[in-house]
This record gives C-alpha cells, structure tokens and sequence, in this order.
C-alpha cells in the first residue's frame, strides 16, 4: 500500500529502471514525444508559417538545426506543430475505438446469447476490410477533415480493440467471483463494470498502445498521399509530402519528419513490448 | 479405420465449404458497407459534378444516367450485378469503362506482390525458425527488437531513404518506377529493386515475427521435449521434428501477412509512379471518380479476404484435430 502512495514521477522512475535497454530506449522516445506534443509549440523557435530563411531545402545549421522547407520555413518549428496534431488526432481516434470496442465487447460479452453471436459477426465482416481501403473510401465520399479522420480511424479499428476485449471478458467471464456475483443476483452493468472491467485493464492498455500506433502510420500515410490533413494544417505526414520535391537534393526536410514518426512509433512499439514481456514474467 | 478416415475427410471437407461460405457472406457484407458510404453522398452528386451553372434539365439527365433516380437498394442490385459480370460502370474523369482501366492496372500490381512475396517469404521464414532455434539468447532478442522496431516504420521513410541512397547519392537506379518496357532483366531490376526492397521491409518483420511463433509453438510440444530426452542435436530436433509439424501454422502466417501488401502498396505505389491498382485508387480518391474507387476497393478487399481464406484452409487441412472442431 505504501509503494501505490509513492509520487508518480517516482513511480515512472522504478518502472524504467526494471526495463531492457530496448525498453528503456522506448520509454525515452515515449517520454520525448509526450513533451513535444505537450510543449512542442511554444518552445519552437520560429512560427509554424514564417518564412524565415533565404534558401530552400537549407542543411543542418545552427540557426535551423533541421534545416528549412519548400518556402525557406523552419523545419523545427514545423516538426514540433505537425507533432502536436499527429499526436492529438492519433490519440483522438485510438482513445475512441478502444472505448468503444472495449464497452461493446464488455456488455456484449456479460449479455450472452444471441446478442453476443450477432455482434461478434458483425464486427468479423468490419475487421475484413483493410483500414487503408476503409480510409480512401471515405475521403473519396465525404472529403478529408480532421473530424472524417479521427471517425475514420476509430471506426477502422474498433473491430479489433473488441476482438482483443471479448476474448479477454470471456475468460475473465467464466471466473469464479464473477459467478458469485451472479448468484448474488447483481445486474448486467454492475457485473460489467465492477466484476469483469478491472481485471482487463492492463493488457487492454497494451492493445491501446498498438492501435495508437497502427492509427499514427495510418494517418500519416494518408496525409503523405495528400489525401489526409488539408493545408494550411500539417501533420508530419504531410510535411513529408510537401517537400517530396526535395528528395532530389538530399534535403532534410524530407527525411526529418518521417524519422520523427518513426521514431514515435518505434518507441511506443519498444516500451509496450517490455512492459507486456516483463508483466508476463511476473505472472511465470 | 477406413470408415474412421472417411468420416475425418468428410468433416474436413465440410469444414472447408462452411468458411468458403462465410468468407462469401462477408465479401457480400463488405460490398454492402463500401456502397453504402459511397453512394451516401452529401447534396446531389450530379449538382457537385456540373457545377453550380449546371440547368436543372442537364442535372436530371446526369441524375438519370447515373442512376441516382433509382432506389439504393435497385441501384446496390444493380452494382452487384455488375460486380458479377464484369462491368463495373464507366470512369468520371476519364470517362471510359472501368474495368478497361483495372485491366490494364490490375496485372503490374500482381507482378509487383508475387516479386515481393518471392523475394521476402524465404528471408523471413530463415529469421523466424533461427530466432525461434535460439530464442531467448542474445541472437533471438535484437532480432526480436530488430523487427519489432520494422513492423512499426511508415513505408514512406523506407522509401524516400532508398531514393536518397540508392538515386540521389549512388545513382544506381532511377527514382521512379514507371518504365513502360521492362525486356531485359537488368531493365526489370531497375524497375522493381525500389518498391519491392519497400515493401518487404515491413513485410519481412511481420512474416518473421509470427513464424517465430509458429515454430516455438511446435518446440513447446510434448513429442520434442520427448526428442531432446533421448539426446538428439538442437538443430535436429528443430528442423527434424518441429518444422515439419510447423509448415501448416507458417503457411498460415505467410499468407496472414501478404495481407499487409495491401497497406503498403498504396503508398509504394504512388511514391515510385508505379502504374498499378493502388495508385488508379489513390487518383480516383483524389479525383473523386467514385465508381473507380468503388471497383479498386472491392478488388482489394477481395483480395484480402481470399488471402485470409487462404491462411484459415491452410490451417485446418494441416492439422488433424482442428478437422474436429
């Protein structure tokens, strides 16, 4: 009891401390984008649309230590914005499908029957269409806003968030105190919430990991594609678009934000791996 | 025992017409839901296609030969029907058959996945039985963190380095990928080196990852615990005893991640110039030229579909006790 009362940022400190160095290498890509999307914006040196250098698709400098865009922007400033939005979108949407899916695998899964049947057959025909196609086809109908975008990417991947909830309610289902509370003749949403919820949190906050990651490089690849955030907004997807042209040059404009999603992404994927690996050896 | 193994075949065979059945319902369930967020268009889709300008009288005739005056339901009955036979309605922006543009788009996508599929299955395969041979010492955990990091890089930046090392700074190969003839092997390999290194990157990772599993899956079992007691070599117990019980659950994962192509060709092929289906959608999309995004959608969902089918038969022919369930 004594341990839970310790401040967080202690907590957080023990926690990194038992964690491989891939981990820990994670944690600290974690931590770093978390601070830049928090803090990104008003810690850029220069306004996201300033125009503040001479030449375009500038090098490594002092002054524009990522270098400068198609227009003689800087590419810091830029990356910090663009972090704050791929972040933000990203979490939007990932927060939504796992709630959604967890709730839906939760009751459906306490109802039974041929609620249960019919949802779980449903959700198998939304899984079959890939989240990419899913994602085209709705820009091509409805056009790209970021409200489109975050509906779309939940949307896309509720299905799996209920796949994972589901299996895990049903095992947890079956348990002997669940059964007691049953018995005891206590009702569908206080056996839902009370009984089967907490004991699916962890392994439901790894799967929010991933599906936070899946969403990153879904959006980012469609704003690449031009096809996701619409200028004058830029996420890092599409400051790679907009600098394409500078590839012939060797810019960094290119290259720098999709080395940041990248190093987003990777870093979530390293610290979820760890954190499941190591509860899994507490569990052994 | 003939009638035992008769009864296990007509079980198996029963178990393989009932999943190509429901991957049937499901492909009919996905056309349902790309029609309707297709058709279910905000306003009128003749009004936004002419222009403010338009006469009511040209908007009726466009509505017309739309078919926009008919129920959703007749006009969904009559998509399927088209779907089925091949005629998938006529371009908006080019203005000529659809299917004329997937033929000539559909076959360099299929090229572009089978030179993938042959370049990385048997690299992939080689990192999952070695990570699984040794897994838990030092080999097994950086490629373990090794493909757990590839699994998780966006195939743009995979793309645009390829560009900047292989075009821009060693000039070994052209940035694009459009060549129209490809006659000699050194001309094939310019064209394809680009998109199909792409694309197994991510490929490769995801393959190795779940063969891995597959083949430890088989080292956990009873019968190569038996095995390691009676002394054979570590190596033999894998490839002797584990791999061939292995085959059907990698066959499986192989199939699973060909899946992932789908993904990634979108933008590979769009990045290199590639004339192939993803790219056709990414300019329908672009273009909003629906009833070519409604074809390419369906061809790829299709596509999925058959490879998942695919991945599940493989699995149940290959072991004998899921013939059961």
């Amino acid at each position: 009891m004594i341990a839970e009362r310790r401040h967080w940022a202690t907590r957080a400190w023990a926690l990194m401390k038992g964690l491989p160095l891939a981990g820990r290498i994670g944690f600290a890509l974690v931590l770093f984008w978390a601070l830049a999307a928090l803090l990104g914006p008003s810690l850029a040196p220069h306004p996201v649309g300033a125009v503040v250098a001479m030449d375009v698709y500038g090098t490594f400098t002092a002054a524009h230590p990522l270098g400068t865009d198609y227009l003689g922007r800087d590419m810091l400033s830029r990356i910090l914005h663009g972090a704050r939005l791929t972040i933000g979108l990203a979490l939007a949407a990932a927060v939504a499908a796992s709630v959604t899916g967890t709730t839906i695998a939760i009751l459906s899964a306490t109802i039974g029957g041929w609620i249960d049947e019919g949802v779980g057959r449903l959700m198998d025909a939304l899984i079959s269409i890939p989240s990419k196609m899913l994602a085209l086809v709705m820009v091509a109908s409805f056009g790209a806003s970021p409200t489109l975008l975050i509906l779309t990417a939940a949307f896309s991947y509720t299905p799996g968030a209920f796949r994972i909830a589901r299996s895990l309610a049903i095992n947890v289902r079956t348990l002997d105190y669940v059964q007691a509370a049953r018995a005891r003749g206590e009702g569908t949403g206080y056996i839902a919430w009370v009984e089967i919820f907490p004991n699916m949190v962890n392994p439901m906050l790894a799967d929010f990991g991933l599906r936070f990651v899946f969403v990153v490089l879904l959006l980012s690849g469609m704003s690449f594609l031009g096809l996701g955030v619409q200028p004058p907004d830029a996420d890092l997807g599409s400051l790679v678009r907009e600098n394409i042209s500078g590839l012939f040059e060797g810019a960094p404009a290119v290259v720098m934000p999709a080395l940041a999603i990248a190093s987003l992404t990777v870093g979530v994927n390293l610290l979820i791996d760890a954190l499941s690996g190591r509860s899994s050896q507490v569990e052994q | 025992m003939a009638e035992a193994s008769r009864a296990i075949r007509a079980s198996a065979v029963r178990l393989v017409l009932n999943r190509v059945a429901y991957g049937a319902v499901t492909l009919l369930l996905v056309s349902a839901v790309i029609f309707l967020i297709t058709s279910w268009l905000p306003g009128d889709a003749a009004q936004e296609l002419l222009g403010q300008s338009a006469t009511p009288e040209a908007v009726a005739a466009l509505r017309e030969k739309l078919g926009l005056d008919r129920s959703p339901l007749a006009r969904y009955g009559a998509w399927l029907r088209g779907l089925a036979t091949g005629d998938l309605g006529v371009s908006l922006a080019a203005n000529t058959p659809v299917a004329d543009l997937v033929a000539t788009r559909l076959p360099k996508s299929l090229l572009l996945a089978a030179v993938t599929a042959v370049v990385s299955v048997p690299i992939a395969l080689t990192i999952g039985i070695v990570s699984a041979m040794w897994r838990g010492r030092r080999l097994d955990r950086s490629l373990n963190v090794a493909t757990l990091s590839m699994v998780a890089v966006p195939e743009f930046l995979i793309a645009t380095i390829a560009v900047l090392v292989f075009a821009v700074k060693l000039r070994w190969l052209p940035a694009l990928s459009n060549a129209v003839d490809i006659g000699s092997a050194s001309q094939f390999f310019r064209t394809y080196a680009m998109p199909v290194l792409t694309l197994c990157f991510v490929i490769v990772a995801q393959m190795a990852r779940m063969t891995r599993a597959a083949v430890i899956d088989q080292l956990n079992a009873s019968y190569v615990e038996m095995a390691v007691l009676k002394g054979a070599r570590p190596a033999h117990v894998a490839l002797r005893h584990a791999l061939p019980n292995a085959i059907g659950p990698i066959a499986n994962a192989v199939a699973l991640s060909l899946s992932y192509l789908l993904g990634g060709v979108v933008i590979v092929e769009s990045i290199f110039n590639y004339p192939g289906i993803a790219s056709l959608m990414v300019d329908a999309v672009t273009n909003r030229d629906i009833p070519v995004v409604q074809a390419c959608a369906m061809i790829f969902c299709f596509a999925y579909l058959l490879l998942v089918l695919v991945a599940d038969l493989v699995a149940i022919l290959s072991n004998p006790r899921l013939r059961h369930r």
